[in-house]
């Protein structure tokens, strides 16, 4: 399988002398779904930057289905659509205006353009609103409007940095419905999220940056293989006693609510076991979703630490 | 250049330029229409019936050419400055800058369309003269020539001013300070000839002296300067902010970190 993208050495030294990227290299396959997370000024939006030409890197190599950026930015260029993390668009255009010059900047005619604006905005739900100005649109609909634009000229490789900023709940799961749909479709998608339950539900692989370099590069199963403790919320019936468990680590939330700290290892059946005993009725289970937070903190101190050592 | 992409894209900064300013045409069209009917009012009918002739004309028709060649470096410069100053700070610029648009056809696409507005003033500009005086055209294609080649050359100048420009303020401050005082003494109401030796051969310095009196030259047949050095001196200048503009974008200067 090719690749969809190919970093190697990259490194960006701002005017003033701030050094964002300190040879970064990283490959994302075609057709992955891949999250970059990191800290604020870690160096993904440098590293989102320059891969679509709007940052003008120091040094180091960039290849988008091959194409080289320095050599051939236009069939890079081609291949990208971008979703970046603040509006950019005309607020005085309507809908239909943006995503139709979008099309025309990439050659797309402006007939072939408004049947694909029709679709994709269809899509995302912004067809009624096709001809309001981009400014009288909600925080939701401009974040989708984004969207559409960067997929009118139908790219390879779709570059969403920080796309579910400031969206909705029920918004977001739309969202991530609709991009899992044009990944399995076989659009190459990379997403920078502060979102991490979003990453988890979303991509398959994953790469954390930290100060210009990335610390960790892999599948989200192996990532999340990682964590030897799962944290499960379990909602109980309250029958006046308190529950007791002594097989794991137990934390009381209210009268109907705790939290049980589980080693993988040691798995569900002993917890289970002693609140039975206790009289203890376990209404419901969930999964504590702050599993990737939690080895997101980890690596990135553990990375901190050990520059700090070194 | 590949040309079916780029040629659709330049269409499509064309159309989204012309549209804008036709958007607001109270803001743009409108304001030369009544500047220019209160300098023929004032300085055409009031001052200029007590000036007599200038140049072998009326003053009113010595001032016509001047006035509207006056609105299209005010036009033609402040479309576009305003325009690409205003998708840098909005930062749709970057719509075209991650795209695979050439520099050139972002500087034709953005020049194309200060060159439409200016000409469409001009074309107002000019029936709003024909209200006050008979004016007759000499050279029709002097007149075209030269309209033409200074609003393309006024529209890179914005666009340069653009690049460069870090806030609103940047992009008034040359109009104000440069622009304004060169065009006014650029021999749009008065002939050079009525200045001293000294002084004839500063304005020799001012570039919009060879626009006003190359376009005077198409109007009334008379003008201070050659039309050929009118013309040439427009062409050096045109092909110099066309190289300065592209070697800019191509930069990244004040588009690209």
């Amino acid at each position: 399988m090719t690749n969809a993208l190919e970093i190697s050495g990259l490194r960006k030294i701002y005017r003033g002398g701030l050094v964002a990227l300190k040879g970064l290299d990283l490959t994302v396959k075609e057709g992955d779904f891949y999250a970059l997370l990191g800290p604020n000024g870690a160096g993904k939006s440098t590293t989102i930057g320059i891969i679509s030409s709007l940052v003008n890197k120091t040094a180091g190599q960039v290849k988008v289905f091959g194409y080289d950026l320095d050599t051939q930015i236009n069939q890079v260029k081609e291949h990208i659509g971008l979703v970046p993390q603040e509006f950019n668009f005309n607020q005085f255009e309507t809908v239909l205006q943006i995503v139709v010059n979008q099309a025309g900047y990439y050659g797309v005619s402006r007939a072939l353009a408004r049947e694909r604006a029709e679709k994709y905005l269809n899509q995302l739900g912004l067809w009624e609103k096709r001809n309001d100005r981009a400014r009288t649109l909600s925080g939701g609909m401009k974040r989708r409007l984004m969207i559409a634009r960067a997929l009118l000229h139908e790219p390879k490789l779709l570059i969403l940095d920080e796309p579910t900023a400031g969206v909705d709940i029920e918004l977001r799961r739309s969202m991530w419905e609709f991009l899992t749909r044009i990944n399995k479709q076989g659009v190459t998608i990379i997403l920078t999220t502060h979102y991490l339950e979003e990453a988890e539900v979303l991509c398959r692989n994953i790469g954390i940056i930290d100060k210009g370099q990335i610390i960790e590069n892999t599948t989200m199963k192996s990532l999340l293989g990682k964590l030897n403790i799962e944290t499960f919320v379990l909602d109980i019936a309250e029958n006046g006693k308190t529950p007791v468990i002594e097989s794991a680590t137990m934390r009381i939330i209210d009268d109907h609510t705790i939290e049980v700290d589980v080693a993988k290892s040691a798995g569900l059946n002993s917890v289970f076991s002693e609140l039975t005993e206790q009289g203890i009725k376990v209404l419901s289970m969930r999964n504590k979703a702050n599993r990737l937070e939690e080895l997101f903190v980890n690596l990135v101190e553990q990375g901190r630490d050990t520059k700090e050592q070194v | 250049m590949r040309n079916p992409i780029h040629f659709t894209a330049l269409k499509t900064i064309w159309i989204k330029e012309c549209t804008r300013f036709l958007r607001i045409w109270v803001q743009t069209l409108v304001p030369p229409a009544i500047t220019m009917t209160l300098y023929f009012v004032i300085f055409g009918s009031l001052i200029g019936s007590r000036i007599g002739e200038m140049g072998g004309v009326s003053y009113m028709e010595f001032i016509v050419p001047g006035l509207i060649m006056m609105s299209v470096i005010t036009n033609a410069y402040s479309n576009v400055a305003s325009s690409f100053f205003s998708a840098k700070f909005q930062r749709n610029l970057e719509e075209m800058l991650v795209a695979p648009v050439s520099n050139i056809t972002i500087i034709l696409g953005y020049v194309g369309g200060g060159v439409a507005r200016a000409l469409i003033v001009a074309v107002i500009v000019t029936l709003v003269s024909g209200i006050f005086v008979d004016y007759r055209i000499e050279n029709f294609a002097m007149v075209v020539l030269t309209v033409v080649l200074t609003a393309t050359l006024f529209a890179m100048g914005g666009l340069l001013n653009a690049m460069f420009a870090k806030t609103f303020d940047d992009i008034s401050i040359i109009p104000t300070f440069i622009l304004t005082p060169l065009t006014y003494l650029g021999g749009v109401f008065y002939s050079i000839t009525l200045l001293p030796d000294f002084w004839q051969t500063v304005s020799q310095f001012n570039p919009i002296i060879y626009m006003v009196n190359g376009f005077r030259y198409g109007f009334i047949g008379v003008s201070d300067i050659a039309p050929v050095t009118a013309i040439a001196v427009l062409l050096v200048f045109n092909a110099a902010f066309f190289v300065l503009a592209w070697w800019l974008l191509r930069r990244g200067t004040g588009t690209r970190t």
